[in-house]
């Protein structure tokens, strides 16, 4: 030990991580790995309190930071192809789907699933077992995955598929990064003709005229979504669907150019801004000029990938917005007969004074084998809420426990702010995954801060 | 982990009957609590703090043994604790205030004041540090006082071990800077506990509640130094600017 440094102040490679929400920070060595070896090395070099693979960050809490541990940046390691005449990508798991897109949309094709940002990794998107507009009829990412090669952490490399190791495959997707790291994968891609997407807006004027009509006409849709004023008391919202766009629904002078794809950042969210940014009456403008800037009714209009899918992503660092104190996404999924949750939810939210100008809801359709994965049959509903709101976590603790007593449960990929009771209730598979994992990591090598807080 | 919302799931109280130290602990938002370790010289009065925090309903309650003065045992006992999981908030609550009188014909009975509030407070607060810079989060929250800003006549080896605490804690906290680990230095004025019972009360004596209210804001706005009550930060700038001669012959 070298005399003359702190054995208190941080040292050189360690850095304070945070998930997207920019809450509850942990200190951790970060190691930015160019390739596989490196991988290896650092897994085996890893601190004593474990070591973990973190991708973009955009989980809102704390699944990708691990206080005192090793986290790995898999971020370098990025390289994919495209096999066209599988209609398969192989990539590596640090690949984000935004350099997956650029490369494979203007050769006809297009991811499985997306998220509501395309700044994700696929072994972020694995390990989350992300969502997209499309559940309803696609599932969740982890559906659509063929293969996934993974790093033990005695160094061994898996090779898991959903037909020769179930157990393994199915406790990765979803498994939060805990059951190793992500090397690279095999996902199916689906043919696309444009880079457009031809899009259906109606508005309604309530949420039971919401939920009513998605209910109605969802399934006549591969992608699906609404928007809701959490400010207005009506629960008004704006249902955006749609499909890819076919050649033939592309007028002719535009046809040369029906493949481009060019997503472009066009600001980035100031540094400083004040915790008080985003109140009430500022998020009811906005609901109020998003909702007006919608037409009643519009078929067939044709939107940009980036628009349809990522319209936040062209607001570079927007999660600055919420200010010092940062933000949570309050994400839960209730069964049908449990609907009315939705709008207790937005009533108990609004009552505390939480503004919230990114509401989203959704319906899924069934799960996959994944022991954690979020996803099932029902409702899901989005809210994004200042972590400065007082008296939030009793509010969030009260829908805690209607969600959990409709058979509903959390999303981990957005959780900061659950208990372990709650994941043991309401991911009842839960014990059946642990087994898994005691299997596959039995000293617990993998792990994060969301895992030691919620005890998975 | 504090999670998003500040909400804890651990603490440790070092000088575990400390009544602040209590009431702080009560003061915590609890619905995550899930961990009370309560450390202090094993006895009646360890034994009662535990018992009247799980009656308050709060779960998780344990004691062990901790000695302040005993500095050769502290690695051992805060290893053992932090072993067993992270602790979020740890508070560091000891101290012995001392008759004056009594000290200044004992000057034993100094060095054990010396001893416990300054020495064991260093011994401890490193081993501490080391564990929540291990962890990569936490807060120790240093309970110092107003006595330590300025020495006074009626108890100026009590006052000079918190401002040797102080000066500690602040050191402490500018080392731990950007390891994820911080800390919190509470100067208190006169609490109404134990230890000042059959004092005259100062100006703006508080009750160990008000003190924790102090404390569990300055933790959740992430402060480095708060003064409880408040406004004493104020007396206290004037009380220090009052030339010697003066300060002597102010009522103590």
């Amino acid at each position: 030990m070298n005399a003359h440094v702190s054995p208190l102040a941080p040292a050189e490679g360690e850095e304070l991580l945070t998930g997207w929400g920019r809450t509850s920070p942990s200190r951790a060595r970060v190691v930015r790995p160019d390739d596989i070896t490196d991988i290896t090395v650092a897994v085996s070099q890893r601190s004593p309190r474990g070591v973990l693979a973190r991708g973009l960050g955009r989980s809102y809490g704390d699944a990708a930071q691990s206080g005192g541990a090793t986290v790995i940046d898999m971020t370098g390691v990025k390289g994919f192809s495209l096999d066209a005449d599988s209609a398969t990508v192989r990539a590596d798991g640090g690949a984000s789907l935004d350099s997956i897109l650029r490369a494979i949309v203007p050769q006809g094709f297009f991811v499985p699933v997306t998220p509501g940002t395309r700044m994700v990794t696929v072994g972020g998107a694995i390990a989350a077992d992300i969502h997209g507009k499309n559940h309803h009829v696609s599932g969740s990412f982890g559906a659509h995955v063929r293969s996934v090669d993974l790093l033990t952490a005695e160094g061994r490399l898996l090779t898991l598929t959903p037909e020769t190791t179930p157990d393994e495959f199915w406790a990765t997707v979803g498994g939060m990064g805990l059951t190793g790291v992500i090397l690279s994968a095999t996902f199916d891609v689906i043919p696309i003709e444009t880079s457009l997407i031809s899009v259906d807006t109606e508005r309604g004027t309530d949420l039971d005229d919401v939920m009513a009509r998605m209910l109605a006409r969802d399934s006549d849709y591969r992608y699906s979504v609404a928007w809701i004023d959490s400010v207005a008391s009506s629960g008004r919202g704006v249902i955006t669907r749609g499909d890819h766009a076919r050649a033939d629904q592309v007028p002719m002078n535009k046809r040369s150019r029906m493949r481009d794809y060019d997503p472009a950042v066009r600001i980035t969210a100031p540094s400083l801004i004040p915790s008080g940014l985003l109140n009430n009456m500022t998020v009811r403008a906005f609901n109020e000029a998003w909702y007006r800037k919608h037409p009643r009714q519009r078929s067939d209009e044709l939107q940009s990938i980036a628009a349809f899918f990522h319209p936040l992503d062209g607001v570079q660092e927007w999660n600055r917005v919420y200010g010092p104190r940062g933000f949570l996404q309050y994400q839960f999924v209730v069964p049908d007969a449990a609907s009315g949750i939705v709008r207790t939810a937005l009533e108990k939210l609004a009552r505390v004074g939480a503004p919230s100008f990114l509401t989203v809801l959704k319906r899924f359709g069934p799960s996959n084998p994944a022991p954690l994965s979020f996803p099932m049959p029902g409702w899901t509903l989005a809210a994004d809420v200042p972590a400065r709101v007082e008296g939030l976590d009793r509010v969030l603790d009260e829908l805690d426990e209607l969600v959990a007593g409709a058979g509903g449960r959390l999303y981990f990929a957005k959780d900061s702010r659950q208990s372990p009771e709650m994941v043991r209730r309401t991911y009842p598979r839960l014990a059946e995954w642990q087994a898994v994992r005691n299997r596959m990591d039995p000293d617990r090598v993998f792990t994060s801060d969301l895992a030691r807080r919620l005890e998975l | 982990m504090i999670d998003a919302l500040g909400d804890p799931q651990s603490v440790l109280v070092l000088g575990g009957s400390s009544e602040i130290a209590a009431a702080t602990v009560r003061a915590l938002p609890r619905a995550r609590l899930r961990r009370v370790v309560l450390a202090g010289r094993p006895g009646p009065a360890l034994d009662a703090a535990a018992q009247r925090l799980t009656a308050s309903g709060i779960a998780g309650v344990e004691t062990t043994d901790f000695d302040a003065a005993a500095t050769g045992a502290h690695q051992r006992i805060i290893d053992a604790i932090f072993d067993e999981g992270d602790i979020d908030i740890v508070i560091l609550a000891f101290g012995v205030l001392g008759d004056q009188m009594q000290v200044e014909a004992d000057p034993a009975l100094a060095v054990e004041i010396a001893t416990v509030n300054y020495t064991g407070a260093v011994s401890v607060g490193l081993h501490v540090a080391r564990r929540l810079r291990g962890q990569g989060h936490g807060h120790l929250v240093v309970l110092s006082s107003v006595a330590g800003d300025r020495a006074r006549r009626s108890n100026y080896v009590y006052g000079s071990t918190k401002a040797g605490l102080d000066a500690f804690a602040q050191g402490l906290g500018d080392a731990l800077a950007g390891s994820g680990a911080s800390v919190l230095v509470v100067r208190p004025g006169m609490v109404r506990t134990r230890m000042s019972a059959g004092l005259p009360e100062a100006p703006m004596t508080s009750d160990p509640e008000q003190v924790a209210t102090v404390i569990v804001a300055g933790l959740r706005k992430g402060k480095h130094t708060v003064y409880a009550p408040g406004p004493l930060r104020f007396l206290m700038t004037a009380v220090k600017a009052v030339p010697r001669p003066i300060f002597r012959k102010l009522p103590q």
